[in-house]
């Protein structure tokens, strides 16, 4: 188990540096206040970030009321996906040489701006020391975000309350998932209200610490992992819809795992991410939120490229690839091809076994989310 | 489990199944709701990354004439059997200043992780412009609006149509599975699985009253 402690702990402190600026129609102070810098949680959500990006812009805003939303270049933000996938899944450009200089001054400077932010409610404080140190390390495009406080497009965004609809939003995709995994919500039902509260405010803070402690609490059943030693059973595991096996030592076993699946379709082939083109709507994205199905044959190995196998069947076949390799001759497929696959901001390898996939990059949520840039099927 | 595997023991039922399950839906309420709307089966042929199984039916623009002064209970109950004879005269320009056409899409669709049928809808006015909460609220049977007082969140909730980008109101599933385990108990003695073309039928028997849309009796059969 200390490899997926690691694991996680990487999760969990996985990061992006947002520049956030005020949408230039709504700056009401001259001169334009500058942007706000923001180290974001991947496994967290824009609108808990709030609070901290309003004091840079409350002395610049036209007088009325707050509905608070944000775009990139022009598409609305979903506030309900984690803030790492959107990151993944709009940029598809993350490892941009000449960005560095930019990231970097980005950095150092979210660096100063957090020591100055220390009493913020939401915690980020308890981020050590070696964490900022590790971040420098790590080469991260700078997510530029702008934000609004007037015009809530609420003709493509569902309502947002704050923390209140990220909360709920959280525990219903909590439930969603347990109802995948375990065939029920019970487990999710039965925890106490406090307990509830508690799992969210340590999801919120980043506080993986507090997270762990109450995961026996959550009772979620296990996903099998070819790693771990638990023995098995010789029979395949049951299709039954949402069904569960107990194996003999009264373990539960899961057949069903929870995904959300972000797919960018590009018409053309292309040799570098810089030239992929940019998005213009969230129509341009397709989203599946489908569990696969994961069967635990003897001998065989279940991989990331089999369970994308089967949410994108026509993606698949001897001619999906991953990046890096690419066709030489023009091709008359008709079958489109994966060209990258990112979880978690880390593009991986299709051979991996999905099992190990899930237990060390799934959301707290126990959701996997997967980015997904495809090739169109050519005509 | 049966052989086809498609309606399963809790209650759930599987995409096949639903596939089934919809378009003898459709066919029924073609049938005995003749001057209703039929539903439609519509495929996400925009989609090319989704089975070509994958579907949703649909009925749309259904009109309710909403009085502002009256009550919601009166207008649901009264609305339910004029809307029938309604639909085809009404006449924009006659309408009386107090009413207003607010209309309404309904769309089913199977959801793979609950595994169940789910019921998204939205209402929006002549104009096209969608309808808040509340105003919806008032074009609900009563007994709806007092679950929903009680629980904001887990009844009926706002969230973006699977497929269409969009918000769209939602009727929540958990329970479903409980609803139809008792329709199967209750209505066969020799313990015999729900055949799956009536599945939906009575999946919609109960679903379809929260939002005040009627199931004729004869469906059921």
């Amino acid at each position: 188990m200390a490899a997926n402690e690691e694991a996680m702990k990487y999760v969990w402190e996985g990061a992006i540096p947002l520049q956030i600026h005020l949408h230039k129609s709504e700056v009401a102070s001259h001169p334009a206040p500058p942007p706000a810098l923001v180290l974001a949680p991947r496994i967290g959500y824009l609108p808990l970030l709030v609070p901290l990006i309003k004091p840079y812009f409350k002395d610049s805003l036209p007088p009325g009321e707050d509905s608070i939303w944000f775009d990139y270049k022009g598409v609305p933000l979903k506030w309900y996906i984690p803030t790492g996938v959107l990151f993944d899944l709009l940029c598809a450009e993350s490892e941009r040489p000449w960005n560095l200089t930019v990231t970097f001054l980005s950095l150092y400077l979210s660096f100063i701006s957090f020591f100055c932010l220390r009493d913020t409610e939401l915690g980020y404080t308890n981020l050590s020391f070696p964490f900022y140190l590790l971040l420098f390390l790590r080469v991260l495009e700078t997510f530029y975000l702008q934000i609004h406080f007037r015009g809530y497009p609420s003709n493509v965004l569902i309502p947002c309350e704050g923390e209140d609809s990220a909360k709920w939003n959280f525990v219903n995709s909590l439930k969603e998932a347990a109802y995948i995994i375990n065939g029920n919500c019970k487990n999710v039902m039965n925890m106490s209200q406090s307990d509830q509260e508690d799992l969210w405010t340590s999801v919120m803070n980043g506080d993986l610490d507090a997270y762990t402690r109450l995961l026996p609490k959550l009772k979620m059943g296990n996903i099998e992992d070819e790693f771990s030693r638990k023995e098995s059973l010789s029979s395949p595991v049951s299709r039954q819809g949402g069904g569960t096996e107990i194996d003999v030592a009264g373990q539960v076993k899961t057949a069903r795992i929870p995904v959300r699946l972000y797919v960018r379709s590009v018409s053309q082939n292309f040799e570098n991410l810089e030239d992929v083109p940019e998005i213009d709507t969230w129509d341009e994205i397709s989203y599946m939120n489908r569990p696969v199905e994961f069967l635990k044959e003897k001998g065989k190995c279940f991989t990331l490229r089999d369970a994308m196998e089967s949410l994108l069947p026509e993606y698949s076949g001897d001619r999906a690839q991953t990046s890096g390799e690419e066709e030489a001759d023009g091709s008359q497929e008709t079958r489109g091809e994966i060209k990258l696959v990112r979880i978690q901001g880390i593009e991986l390898k299709l051979e991996i076994p999905f099992s190990w996939v899930v237990n060390n990059l799934m959301n707290p949520e126990f959701y996997l989310h997967i980015s997904v840039l495809v090739i169109g099927p050519q005509r | 489990m049966d052989s086809a595997g498609e309606v399963l023991n809790d209650g759930k039922i599987t995409l096949e199944g639903f596939t089934v399950a919809a378009r003898a839906f459709a066919d029924k309420w073609k049938r005995h709701n003749l001057s209703f709307p039929s539903w439609s089966w519509v495929p996400l042929i925009n989609r090319t990354l989704l089975k070509k199984e994958e579907c949703y039916l649909s009925l749309e623009k259904i009109i309710i004439l909403s009085s502002l002064e009256g009550s919601a209970e009166e207008e649901s109950l009264g609305v339910t059997a004029d809307w029938w004879e309604k639909e085809e005269s009404i006449d924009h320009t006659v309408l009386n200043v107090e009413d207003e056409a607010h209309y309404y899409d309904y769309h089913i669709v199977y959801s793979a992780s609950y595994m169940v049928p789910m019921l998204y809808f939205r209402g929006y006015s002549s104009d096209g412009k969608p309808l808040s909460l509340d105003v919806i609220k008032r074009d609900l049977p009563s007994s709806s609006v007092s679950l929903l007082l009680e629980s904001k969140w887990t009844f009926i909730t706002q969230e973006e149509h699977p497929y269409l980008n969009r918000p769209w109101f939602k009727l929540h599933p958990c329970g479903t599975e409980e609803w139809i385990k008792l329709l199967s108990e209750s209505s066969s003695s020799d313990g015999c699985q729900m055949p799956v073309e009536l599945y939906l039928v009575s999946w919609f028997s109960v679903v379809g009253q929260v939002v005040g849309l009627r199931t004729p009796l004869e469906m059921l059969i």
